[in-house]
Parts: structure tokens; sequence; C-alpha cells
């Protein structure tokens, strides 16, 4: 494991928390990602489906073009394609049922100071230690 | 065709937050999940900056009757934290530490053309379906 980065951490945060407030100023939504992926198939309206699949392609060009200035994406996968094809259902359906994810609970709803957003955040990421502490340490 | 082009950049723009964070990274996650072994504070540093940014902007966007494109702000309205709200967000807290992987690092992370982001987008495209289904809103 590397050490933490710290400076990239902050750095990346702030263009996080930046693009989610433009992101409100300028279009009106929230930057929820689990939502903007789900609307993208239920979303009633073309403008709704398009402006979510223009967010979407534009996530994948920002990695793209992080890429090809650092010759490649720092990603290294924890899991098998089993566990990997679980952990995508869990999140899919957690995520749907809770209404959000790390982005729109964690960046925008505590943004809004939303007492659901705190208990979401709260409860996902105590969920997630303890389920790397039993995946790592027990099992 | 304003909205999809701000749409876009506003993509690109988070996306390089998740990269040069390295929250696209499910090592940086589970590293900060596993606070038993060699804990990483990145993911800390990383919601410090971005609530740096929403916790006084949002409040002030809030103030707005519409978007600078002239759409209404589209806001949550539910208010109450029901058993529905917590037991979602514990089954997504669950998938996010077995994979470390997170919707938006794992959009971003399909550009790495990882066969197995491929699958972790795809097996939760059809949880979100699963749960409409199940569950619909």
């Amino acid at each position: 494991m590397p050490e933490s980065n710290l400076f990239g951490g902050l750095t990346g945060g702030l263009l996080i928390g930046l693009a989610a407030a433009l992101l409100l100023l300028v279009n009106g939504r929230i930057a929820g990602i689990s939502g903007i992926v789900g609307g993208l198939i239920t979303a009633n309206s073309l403008s709704e489906r398009l402006w979510r699949g223009a967010f979407i392609i534009g996530l994948v060009c920002g990695a793209v073009i992080y890429a090809w200035f650092h010759g490649g994406l720092p990603l290294q996968l924890q899991t098998s394609n089993s566990g990997l094809l679980l952990a995508g259902l869990l999140v899919g359906f957690g995520t749907r049922l809770g209404s959000g994810c790390t982005s729109g609970h964690g960046v925008c709803g505590l943004g809004r100071r939303s007492p659901r957003s705190l208990a979401a955040t709260a409860t996902f990421i105590a969920c997630g230690i303890l389920t790397v502490y039993l995946t790592r340490h027990v099992f | 065709m304003l909205l999809l082009i701000s749409s876009f950049a506003l993509g690109v723009l988070f996306a390089f937050g998740l990269t040069i964070s390295e929250m696209i990274d499910p090592a940086r996650v589970i590293g900060f999940l596993d606070i038993a072994g060699h804990w990483d504070a990145t993911l800390l540093f990383v919601m410090g900056g971005a609530l740096a940014i929403t916790l006084p902007l949002f409040p002030w966007i809030h103030k707005r009757e519409k978007s600078l494109l002239g759409e209404r702000l589209y806001l949550p309205i539910q208010s109450h934290i029901d058993a529905r709200l917590v037991i979602g967000a514990a089954i997504f807290g669950t998938g996010w530490g077995l994979a470390g992987l997170c919707p938006g690092p794992a959009i971003a992370g399909m550009a790495s053309g990882s066969g197995g982001v491929w699958l972790f987008v795809l097996a939760m495209i059809a949880g979100q379906w699963l749960a409409g289904r199940f569950n619909p809103r």
C-alpha cells in the first residue's frame, strides 16, 4: 500500500467540490453519480437523458485525458471478477434504494447540510469499514 | 445545447478530481476503510477538499430561483430518515467495501479498459434496475 496522497487528495477533492457546485449553479442538477447513471435509463424526457449521457461521457473522457498525460490510470483492482460482480450488484441496488452514493450523499448532501445524507454517509462508511475488516482480517 | 456542453465539461472536471486524488484506485478506497491495517488517509482529504467548496457554496446557490442556464434547481424533496435510506446505504457500503469502487470512480475507471471495471459497472446498472423493480420509487 502506497503512502497517503494528501496533496493530490486535497487538490482532487477541491475539483470534485467545484464540479458539484458548478453543476448545481449552472445546470441546476445535483452531482450524484448513481442518480445520473440511473436516470440515464429511467428518466422520462429526452433532454434529461441527454445531459446525463453528456456528463457520463465527460467523466470517461476526463479519465482518458489524465491517462494520456500520466501514461495510465492509478487503478489496481482488489477483487476477483465474481467479487466485482457481487459488489456491483450491491452498489447498484443499495444506491438506488438509499437514493445516493458517495457523491450525492457524501459531497452534495453534506454540503446541503441534509440530515438524510449525514445518516446515509455514516451508514455506508461504517458498513464499508466493517466489510473490509471482515474480508481482510477475519476471513 | 449549452446544458449538454456544460454537463460534459463538468463531467471532465469531476473526473480530473477523481484521478488527481487517486480515488479512482480501489486500493486507495480500501486503504481508507481498512482502519485495522495500514490506514490511508487520502479519502479523508478528498472529502475535506470537496466539502470546503460545497459547504459554503451550496446554501448560497440554494437561494437562487433558477440556475445560470435558466433551469429550475432540481433538489431532493425528502427530509426524513427512513429504513429504506439506511438499508440502502448499508447495502451500498457493503459493496463499496468489497470492491473499493463506487459509481463515480467505476464510470471514470472504464477509461482504463479493464474488463473487471466494466463488469462492475454492468452489474451496478443491473442492481439499480433490480432495486427499481423490487421497490419502485
